[in-house]
């Protein structure tokens, strides 16, 4: 009898797996052309000789370098300091956040009174919280974890405002027919319906993170951690162009593997799951 | 009001109705933006009953829908339920989307306090009884509008309710999915003797399902109308009874609408 229905849209995402390697070749090599693109550019950057080697080095001499400060342990040793502190910093700012975001999408008086300042906050430059932080913690891992958070925490605030509040009320007053009521109905109806959007605020908040991060390595500098920032800041100091762009690439190598390994996946896979991803498009 | 067709087909004695609404009145607002939604509605729902409500857009249907399931509260008058628990439909499925259609269904169960034990061979059982056998594990936006339609139903049913309600829950499907699911839903209504109030503003529709087809008034929403539709079941939406009796419906609404 459900000759009209029995073919539902068999377009699902498991329809169009071809061979693995085939599916990684496809992602790679774009970004591999454009890695090659940049060093092409720069490298005559270099040979228009604009600025002495001594200042702005070529790939010719950084690469070599980098691969000598990886292989010695030291850029390692740097971006496990780098990185916890940024996890560390992180978790906190998410804990904050969540607490600050549920509080201010459950209770008017408090969006009224703190919400649009938490907006304000994500658009305070993080540099900006520096001398406040010294002042108050010195040239501490406190002052560092004081700035990340305050970068990060209302991002993900934030994200999870805009999640409960752009849930479809059809949801919630399914939801209420089910009878999910207090603690079940933020379980089973609003946080998931809020998921994809908090998603969203947690990969922002980590970019703010690393970008406070890296603000607060530069001032913050404590001689027995030899983070990728304090790299940066010596290596200006003693004039060391090579060191300081080996330093920049792994900072930058960081912040991208964490957003597509980490967060773009996470991304796509509630996308798909709550059938926001076309999947021909996808 | 004036009662047609024969009368007694729904025999609802004083007080032994699944739910009533007593002298009704809802105003949205306040001051000077209050909007009278609906205004002394005195209506009953037999135990059992397949009542249809229509009127134009803007008759406070769905408003006495969400009244009977306690999403709101009337502004004067009373609501009572007897008939046990409420289940709404809507037109849009409301299906969650980040769950598939077995763990909808489940989580209807779940929250209705049924042991984890049980949730599977209930699942299964509902999603047969709605025609969706093999297709627990699909995610509504994989099924098509009346699959996800019966989906919602069968979690309507997880809800162990003994009223259904229904806000024009096939008003966005196809002509031939819509017949089909009509078939299904009475067949679903004889088999489990759930009390129905559907809401719809396709007159047909309310002639081929309902015992009773309540018209009501716009702007305020009043109740202008009571039809009795003795037309014997199973009915087609095509038969000439249902197309006559239609037609007069259409003609008050016209009339109640102008």
């Amino acid at each position: 009898m459900d000759l009209l229905e029995a073919e539902p849209a068999a377009t699902g995402p498991e329809n169009e797996t071809p061979s693995q390697g085939r599916t990684v070749w496809n992602a790679t090599w774009p970004k591999l052309g454009a890695v090659g693109v940049v060093l092409l550019v720069w490298q005559i950057v270099v040979w228009t000789g604009w600025k002495p080697s001594y200042l702005f080095p070529g790939p010719r001499e950084v690469l070599p370098r980098l691969w000598h400060d990886v292989m010695n342990g030291e850029l390692l040793k740097a971006s496990l300091i780098t990185m916890r502190r940024g996890v560390v910093g992180y978790a906190l700012a998410i804990i904050i956040g969540i607490g600050l975001g549920a509080a201010v999408s459950q209770s008017r008086i408090l969006r009224s009174a703190i919400g649009s300042l938490i907006t304000g906050l994500q658009t305070m430059p993080s540099i900006a919280w520096f001398p406040l932080a010294v002042l108050l913690f010195q040239a501490s891992e406190t002052a560092i974890l004081f700035v990340v958070v305050l970068g990060a925490a209302p991002a993900v605030a934030n994200g999870l405002i805009t999640g409960v509040d752009h849930i479809p009320p059809i949801l919630l007053r399914a939801g209420k027919m089910m009878g999910a009521r207090g603690f079940a109905k933020y379980r089973h109806v609003v946080f998931p319906a809020a998921l994809p959007s908090f998603i969203g605020g947690l990969k922002q908040a980590w970019a703010f993170a690393w970008r406070s991060l890296m603000a607060g390595e530069l001032i913050v500098i404590i001689a027995t951690r030899p983070s990728l920032g304090a790299r940066l800041q010596i290596a200006r100091e003693f004039a060391d162009s090579e060191g300081m762009l080996a330093a920049m690439i792994v900072i930058l190598m960081i912040g991208i593997a964490v957003d597509s390994l980490v967060f773009g996946r996470l991304e796509r896979a509630v996308r798909r799951r709550w059938g926001l991803l076309d999947p021909a498009g996808g | 009001m004036s009662v047609q067709g024969s009368e007694g087909h729904v025999a609802i004695a004083q007080g032994a109705a699944a739910a009533s609404l007593g002298g009704v009145s809802k105003t949205f607002g306040r001051g000077e933006h209050a909007v009278l939604a609906i205004d002394n509605v005195t209506l009953d729902v037999g135990f059992g009953e397949f009542l249809c409500l229509v009127g134009a857009s803007g008759c406070g249907k769905s408003t006495i829908l969400n009244l009977v399931a306690g999403l709101e509260n009337p502004t004067s008058g009373t609501v009572e339920v007897r008939g046990g628990r409420t289940a709404l439909m809507f037109q849009d499925a409301a299906l969650f989307p980040w769950l598939t259609v077995g763990r909808n269904i489940e989580l209807a169960l779940r929250l209705r306090g049924v042991e984890r034990r049980h949730w599977g061979e209930t699942r299964d059982a509902l999603l047969d009884l709605a025609h969706l056998s093999g297709l627990a594990h699909k995610r509504p936006h994989e099924l098509s509008g009346g699959m996800r339609q019966r989906a919602a139903l069968a979690r309507s049913l997880a809800q162990q309710a003994e009223i259904l309600l229904m806000d024009e829950p096939f008003g966005a499907l196809d002509a031939m999915t819509r017949d089909r699911l009509h078939d299904e839903l009475e067949r679903l209504w004889r088999d489990t003797g759930l009390s129905v109030v559907f809401v719809t503003h396709n007159v047909r529709e309310a002639v081929r399902l309902g015992d009773r087809v309540i018209l009501l008034s716009s702007s305020p929403g009043r109740i202008a109308e009571e039809f009795f539709v003795d037309i014997p079941r199973p009915r087609r939406i095509d038969s000439p009874e249902v197309s006559a009796l239609a037609a007069r419906i259409t003609d008050s609404l016209r009339f109640e609408s102008a």
